[in-house]
């Protein structure tokens, strides 16, 4: 854990500095067709209870059977996380009584979980990077779900999601700010979708976070921490570390002392709430689970897992950055999502891979993000996006004339080649043209001729009249060369 | 000619082959018997229209010539056992009209087989007693009439409270005590610490409780889930190899069955013994055991020798230890598996003014006392500041006493002989009432089996002073049953068939 404050990340209370200090455990659902234990579907929607087997449901006599899809999942999450596999695991049960948890009790596991340590490389800000450390990862069952608005006198349940699997996977307190416990949340949830084992879908409730918050002095011991739970998007979870940490510090500097508790965050009135005390915790009786053998597997099978694994963002970012050139920023925001990446390798591919970096970046994703699109439903193919780069390229249009381009393609599709003949969106790099123009423009505008001959910066006047007068198909350059050579400056 | 109930279930399946009677005439016969035998309370649910309609379906197998290992057998199943459509509640109120749409593995391979199923069989409540006095339908009268009653007083007593009549054992009473009185060939029955083979033991019986993974637990209700295991109880030792091996075999909904071939158990009946080393340990020689039970092992050895067997004294040093650490392992499971028995979705629910109150209302009224008492000891054992020192400590015991057996084992010992109980049946009502672990010590000879996850089977080998059935218990290997039915029926033919008492219920 790091214990060098860093100052930039201190928070000014009325009576010093404070430090914040973050640790989180992520609930990812696992991607997979069928629950942890049982064969029903984890199909998201459907009616209420439309996706529950005996198990689930917890008839008498029913028995789990582990699910070997979810296990090889949390394998894969390990082995994207640098982490330590274990080949042998154990699952315990968390003893608790609520309506949606059917059994009594939640299967998880307790003291030997699948995965043990690891980390995540995560990128701040453009010029900052920190290193998070994974304490565990383990499979456990998901709930169902209370419902409470349905009748005046009753409570429903739904148990669709009972025993669909999540992975909790728990961070070190290694995290001293709410950017930083953004930054490592989306970069998680990055990681996740390259490997395919959670959609990191936070408004379905696939990814869902508990946030661990405590606040101390530089350089002192950890203070007491308050856990918030199941905050649902990033950013609710800067939000919450935000608020939360000011409370804090709040009470401490009015002399007060922090209890530790679990809260909830209320987003619409940017405040934490305790929802039980320590003293209120629930004794959950861990014991392992009878029902089943301990989880053993060879090691063999970890790495033919590790062996289809695919480029994860941080070796992708580094690949970017050395094969196209790029800055570590823009490779940063490329790898982001692997639709993206692979999107942006199709552009890049044979072109100028850094005016393919922009234009990716800057246009495609500004349009996209200002549509609120993804980029599986981008108008604009690779190979059109291709194709206008090639267009620039080659010359046969200018850069501004590209942009008038991409709109066409972005609202009416089409060949971007084709599209610049049939509409002569062609570059004018005819020189006898561009004379043309120049000198109607000189013989019309006598005292701007005297005007940009004391004063050369008024060519751009004249650049602007060409331009318009050759609808922007003119080539910049040859506009330039000839206004130069026919005004003697 | 002999009652066709009083067949059995082996004669029974060679009467049906060679049409000597139908599967129809032999259920009737049955149906008949247990109606007549209510007051017993042996069984909690009849099923004689489906046991009609089986028998029917079976006779027309037997006819085509396809009939299975099991064609027209008619048998009881116990109340655990989820039966499909059927009354299925351990016993306990707090399943109240439950009747799952789902089969246990079990009894849908007996079903498999051919055998017919009479209804289900009383027990303990949730497994939990060793007298079956703890179910919610009330306590099973044994058909063994206590020493020096008359048959007017048992009648009598049967129509009252059933006070003074013996108990059956338990938790299998319904099991064994419908065995015993003929109410079907052979039973269904789980053992956790000795249920299948304290009744089997009470009651004149034979009773196996196999290896832990030998049969499925899948549609059966837990009680104790790293103990709880199937087995038969039938009249003779041949009869429960039959049984078994319907009722053994690889399932892929419960993981912690085993993968392994099922043998035909009936070929090991009759095989020698000769050469065979049978261990009597030491620590099973407790205090205060009664003479005429050492008298009956001492018996038991003398016949073991006599047919070839080598005798060979062993320690199982941590024998004392295996009843106090059960009563930690069972319970601690025994609390969280009961823990979905809370009144929302299925049973019994007793409404509240909220979710708590209607959990507490609920499960205060649908469990009974033993069951409460237990679920409190279960819980007590894993909370937290506890869990050390009686949960982990129990494990730790456990794993010595599975060590004690595979010494023991490692010396080329095939089986071990014990008594199964370290009394004859007592009276209903007469036992446990002020300590519960008076009724506890029932289990003191069985316990280690299913700590360690042996096979065990029970036989009939004598009586006492009074003339109530005694048996005797051996211990095997893990999945030797095939050298437990050898040993046993070299028991059963030196002892001699059972004598069971006339149906003075009826």
């Amino acid at each position: 854990m790091n214990t060098h404050a860093k100052p930039s990340k201190l928070i000014k209370g009325a009576t010093g500095d404070w430090e914040i200090v973050v640790g989180m455990e992520i609930h990812a659902q696992v991607s997979s067709n069928s629950k942890l234990f049982s064969g029903a579907s984890t199909e998201f929607g459907g009616d209420p209870n439309a996706h529950v087997s005996l198990v689930d449901a917890a008839m008498p006599g029913m028995l789990p059977v582990i699910n070997r899809e979810c296990v090889a999942q949390a394998i894969r999450t390990g082995l994207g996380l640098k982490a330590q596999i274990n080949t042998r695991s154990v699952f315990d049960r968390k003893n608790y009584f609520y309506p949606d948890l059917p059994q009594g009790y939640q299967i998880s596991q307790y003291k030997s979980p699948i995965v043990g340590e690891g980390e995540v490389i995560v990128d701040v800000t453009a010029t900052e990077q920190i290193t998070v450390g994974v304490e565990r990862l383990h499979l456990e069952q998901d709930a169902g779900k209370s419902l409470h608005d349905q009748s005046p006198t009753e409570s429903f349940v739904d148990l669709n999601r009972s025993g669909v699997a999540l992975m909790e996977i728990v961070s070190r307190p290694d995290i001293r700010s709410a950017d930083e416990a953004r930054a490592y949340v989306t970069k998680l949830r990055t990681i996740l979708r390259y490997l395919g084992t959670c959609d990191g879908d936070m408004e379905k409730g696939s990814l869902r976070a508990d946030v661990n918050v405590s606040v101390r002095r530089p350089g002192e011991p950890l203070g007491t921490r308050c856990e918030i739970k199941n905050v649902n998007s990033i950013r609710f979870i800067g939000q919450a570390v935000e608020v939360e940490a000011r409370r804090q510090i709040g009470i401490l500097e009015d002399g007060g002392k922090i209890n530790q508790e679990t809260r909830l965050f209320d987003p619409g009135k940017g405040e934490t709430r305790s929802m039980r005390s320590k003293e209120e915790a629930h004794d959950y009786r861990y014991f392992p689970d009878p029902d089943l053998l301990p989880l053993e597997f060879e090691q063999s099978w970890v790495d033919e897992l590790a062996s289809h694994l695919p480029e994860l963002p941080d070796a992708k970012k580094a690949r970017f950055m050395k094969d196209y050139g790029l800055a570590s920023y823009d490779a940063g925001v490329l790898v982001m999502e692997r639709a993206s990446a692979d999107y942006y390798e199709k552009v890049a591919k044979g072109r100028d891979a850094k005016a393919a970096a922009n234009w990716v970046i800057n246009e495609l994703f500004g349009r996209l993000n200002k549509e609120g699109k993804s980029i599986e439903t981008s108008p604009v193919s690779a190979d059109q996006l291709g194709g206008i780069v090639d267009l620039i390229s080659e010359g046969v249009i200018s850069g501004k004339i590209a942009k008038d381009l991409f709109e066409i393609v972005w609202s009416e599709g089409g060949d971007p080649r084709a599209l610049v003949e049939q509409r002569g969106m062609k570059q004018v790099t005819d020189t006898g043209a561009i004379e043309a123009a120049v000198d109607a423009i000189i013989a019309a505008n006598p005292d701007k001729v005297a005007q940009a001959q004391a004063k050369p910066t008024m060519l751009g006047w004249f650049v602007g009249q060409v331009m318009k007068q050759t609808g922007g198909k003119a080539n910049p350059q040859a506009v330039n060369d000839v206004l130069k050579s026919k005004l003697g400056i | 000619m002999t009652h066709p109930t009083d067949l059995t279930l082996a004669d029974a399946r060679e009467a049906l082959k060679s049409k000597k009677i139908s599967a129809v005439e032999l259920t009737r016969a049955h149906v008949d018997a247990i109606e007549k035998a209510r007051g017993l309370n042996a069984y909690v649910a009849e099923t004689p229209e489906q046991a009609l309609a089986m028998a029917a379906a079976s006779d027309a197998k037997l006819a085509k010539g396809e009939a299975g290992p099991l064609e027209g057998i008619p048998l009881g199943i116990k109340d655990l056992y989820a039966t499909r459509g059927v009354h299925t509640q351990a016993c306990s109120h707090i399943l109240d009209n439950f009747k799952p749409d789902y089969e246990s593995t079990v009894t849908s391979q007996l079903w498999r087989d051919g055998a017919v199923m009479l209804g289900k069989l009383n027990m303990d409540e949730f497994a939990m007693g060793s007298s079956n006095e703890t179910s919610y339908y009330g306590p099973v009268a044994s058909p063994w009439l206590p020493p020096n009653w008359t048959e007017d007083k048992a009648r009598a007593a049967l129509k009252g409270d059933k006070r003074g009549l013996l108990v059956p054992g338990g938790s299998s009473g319904g099991s064994a005590s419908a065995v015993a009185a003929r109410l079907c060939l052979g039973a269904t029955a789980s053992d956790t610490g000795g249920s299948i083979r304290q009744p089997a033991a009470f009651t004149g019986t034979v009773g196996i409780k196999p290896t832990y993974g030998r049969c499925s637990r899948w549609g059966m209700v837990a009680f104790a889930s790293s103990l709880d295991q199937a087995g038969p109880i039938a009249r003779t030792v041949r009869d429960c190899a039959i049984m078994l091996r319907s009722m053994a075999g690889h399932d892929p909904k419960d993981t912690t069955s085993v993968d392994a071939p099922v043998p035909d158990y009936e070929k090991a009946i009759g095989a020698s013994i000769r050469g065979k080393k049978i261990g009597i340990p030491k620590e099973y020689r407790i205090d205060g055991m009664p003479a005429e039970i050492d008298r009956l092992w001492q018996q038991g050895i003398a016949w073991l020798k006599a047919a070839g067997a080598e005798i060979v004294e062993i320690s199982l040093p941590h024998t004392k230890t295996a009843l106090p650490a059960y009563y930690i392992v069972a319970p601690a499971e025994a609390s969280s598996n009961l823990a979905r028995y809370d009144g929302v979705r299925y049973g019994l629910r007793v409404p509240g003014r909220d979710i708590s109150d209607m959990y507490e209302q609920t499960r205060a009224k649908g469990f009974g006392k033993e069951v409460r008492r237990r679920i409190m000891i279960g819980t007590y054992v894993l909370s937290a500041g506890y869990y050390d020192a009686y949960y982990v400590r129990a494990q730790k015991i456990r794993t010595l006493i599975k060590r004690d057996f595979e010494n023991v084992y490692a010396q080329g010992v095939d089986a071990i002989l014990t008594p199964a109980t370290p009394s004859a049946a007592f009276g209903i009502g007469e036992k446990g009432s002020a300590d519960p672990v008076e009724m506890y010590l029932n289990d003191v000879f069985t316990v280690t089996v299913n700590m360690a996850g042996l096979p065990g089977i029970a036989v009939p080998a004598g009586y006492t002073a009074d003339g109530l059935p005694l048996g005797l218990q051996l211990i095997g290997r893990p999945f030797e049953e095939e050298s437990l039915f050898s040993i046993a029926e070299v028991i059963e033919q030196a002892a001699g068939r059972v004598t069971l008492p006339k149906p003075w219920w009826n």
